[in-house]
């Protein structure tokens, strides 16, 4: 029988939710001012914003979203209270092909190890795979994010690309690496957990 | 200092959007080329529509995009064309992409001569220390012509692509400077 | 990977359009700052004019070659002043430009943290290979101030600027990669 009655976007401390425009962009804003979490999200030059940078970002995405039809967005926040913890998305969508690329990001560094991060990964794997149906997610990691290689890894996704030195930071060059996982291969350990969720 | 366009087989040339667009128009109908070229699906195009696209493109090329015409050495004829683009300047990053329409000039090492050329610019004219380019797995005459060109396996997005019904990898390439000085750079230097 | 914004006086920021329209008012209205720092005119703008610029500059978004910052101190969290770089790609060099517009600021230390900040961004960010600036011969503390950062003196122009009847030189200074990675070993900065 099909399941729609588990709700896709709650976690056990997360869920999923929309941007909020009146508390979000301070929020994020505070996150972007940390040069390690953006090291660690993004592989441009990374610079603070304002919150009303954020929010004009916000404004891109949400007419990006509408107008190439090729990305979802969530924000991730904490259950007890609403607050802003991270970020989620699928995007790069190609539907002909039924692939797309996964970003997550859990901003501050006090909510990071708390399993956030896991828990909000499960439910944008779970949405990809079995709403937007698509065949496989890529993820692209520098070499030294540990923690997101660790946290792809737990989750099935496999090595496949290692571009190599890709990135130049802090006087080092890195290798750029690039995670794969299939749907298939998703079903094999996502099942035994909804399961268990479902009790 | 050498004509930094000039391969042995063929040189590049300043984009024209009245040719290219007519010649890309013509090229698409032929829809192995459209299949090799692009991931989206394949789609023909009207020489207006075409040329709309190339105008946009051309007009959007930033500081990021490098985009030229190949053309035959010894009579001009319009192969295709090839674009660098920068997507990270930090790293001197840039991607490659080529397409030879002319589906009698496949094979013929026009290809390999080319992206020979843009290495060498992508190297010593805008200072880059790695390029990088993705190609299908289904495409094993391109494969073979950017191992020859010096480009390394860096690995592959599997099941990428979905086309007659079985999926297929993305294949991904790289090669870095050092690399490159190696093979061609002391050519370079004479 | 070393804290790329924040220094052990200051730190980078981004400030709010609003913010940012009623400092430069300001700044704008202490004229020997303007002429230190600037070859234009003194001139004075509107906060609203300026809040549209900002605005402005918020809608068209990030460009690789323009990487402009404010700065606020660490301990009383003021908005003391900027750093910018320019970019030439292609040749890997930045250009900077930086100034502290809160008077009380000057002298103490900040410029020269900021000047930090700025070149470790430019330098393991950025990745460039040189680093340039130009000054006025009649800003002595700056042309001290750089020195000690690692620019070199590399050109004069002569009577470029002419202000209160008088015509005055400009300075030019740079500093490269392979220099600043040296002082890095050295100072253990």
């Amino acid at each position: 029988m099909l399941d729609i009655q588990t709700q896709l976007f709650e976690g056990q401390d997360v869920r999923f939710g929309p941007i909020d425009y009146e508390k979000d962009p301070q929020v994020e804003s505070k996150w972007t001012h940390d040069s390690d979490f953006m090291r660690m999200y993004e592989t441009d030059p990374v610079r603070p914003m304002s919150a009303a940078m954020v929010k004009k970002h916000y404004e891109k995405l949400e007419k990006e979203i509408e107008d190439e039809k090729n990305m979802y967005y969530f924000t991730v926040r904490a259950k007890s209270d609403d607050r802003l913890i991270g970020k989620a998305m699928v995007q790069w969508i190609e539907w002909a092909n039924a692939n797309g690329v996964i970003r997550l990001g859990v901003g501050l560094v006090e909510d990071r190890r708390k399993g956030y991060g896991s828990q909000a990964l499960r439910i944008l794997l779970r949405f990809v795979f079995a709403e937007l149906n698509l065949f496989r997610v890529s993820a692209r990691v520098p070499e030294y994010n540990v923690a997101a290689i660790a946290l792809l890894k737990k989750f099935g996704f496999v090595e496949e690309v290692r571009r190599r030195q890709a990135l130049e930071r802090d006087g080092g060059r890195w290798d750029l690496l690039v995670f794969g996982l299939l749907n298939d291969e998703w079903q094999d350990q996502a099942r035994p957990v909804l399961s268990k969720v479902e009790g | 200092m050498n004509d930094i366009y000039m391969g042995e087989l063929v040189r590049l040339s300043a984009m024209d959007v009245d040719e290219i667009s007519k010649a890309f128009s013509r090229w698409s109908r032929n829809s192995e080329f459209r299949r090799l070229l692009d991931s989206g699906v394949a789609r023909t195009s009207s020489q207006n529509g075409t040329k709309k696209w190339f105008e946009k493109e051309l007009d959007d090329q930033s500081i990021n995009q490098h985009w030229f015409s190949i053309r035959k050495l010894d009579d001009d004829t319009l192969l295709g064309d090839i674009d660098l683009y920068v997507y990270n300047w930090p790293a001197r990053d840039t991607f490659v992409g080529i397409g030879i329409g002319e589906r009698d000039f496949w094979g013929k090492g026009y290809g390999t001569d080319a992206m020979r050329v843009i290495l060498r610019y992508a190297f010593t004219e805008i200072n880059m220390k790695r390029v990088t380019l993705s190609v299908f797995e289904y495409n094993p005459r391109a494969i073979r012509s950017y191992e020859k060109a010096g480009f390394r396996h860096e690995g592959r997005l599997r099941k990428l692509l979905n086309k007659e019904g079985r999926r297929w990898d993305m294949l991904m390439m790289g090669i870095l400077r050092e690399e490159w000085m190696e093979q061609d750079g002391t050519k370079t230097a004479n | 990977m070393r804290d790329l914004f924040r220094g052990e006086l200051v730190r980078i920021t981004a400030e709010e359009p609003e913010v940012r329209a009623k400092v430069e008012v300001r700044w704008q209205g202490d004229s020997e700052f303007h002429r230190l720092a600037d070859s234009e005119p003194v001139m004075m703008e509107s906060e609203k004019k300026l809040k549209e610029w900002f605005e402005k500059q918020n809608e068209d978004g990030f460009t690789p070659e323009r990487f402009p910052f404010s700065v606020r101190t660490l301990d009383d969290d003021k908005h003391i002043g900027f750093f910018v770089l320019w970019l030439d790609l292609i040749h890997s060099e930045a250009w900077v430009g930086i100034g502290i517009g809160e008077r009380e600021y000057w002298g103490r230390g900040y410029g020269t943290d900021m000047m930090k900040l700025c070149l470790r961004y430019a330098f393991t960010e950025l990745n460039v290979y040189r680093v340039s600036l130009g000054l006025h011969a009649y800003n002595p503390r700056a042309l001290r101030a750089y020195e000690k950062a690692g620019f070199r003196l590399e050109g004069r122009t002569r009577k470029d600027t002419r202000r209160e009847g008088r015509y005055t030189d400009g300075l030019w200074m740079g500093i490269l990669r392979t220099e600043w990675e040296s002082m890095q070993t050295e100072g253990g900065t």
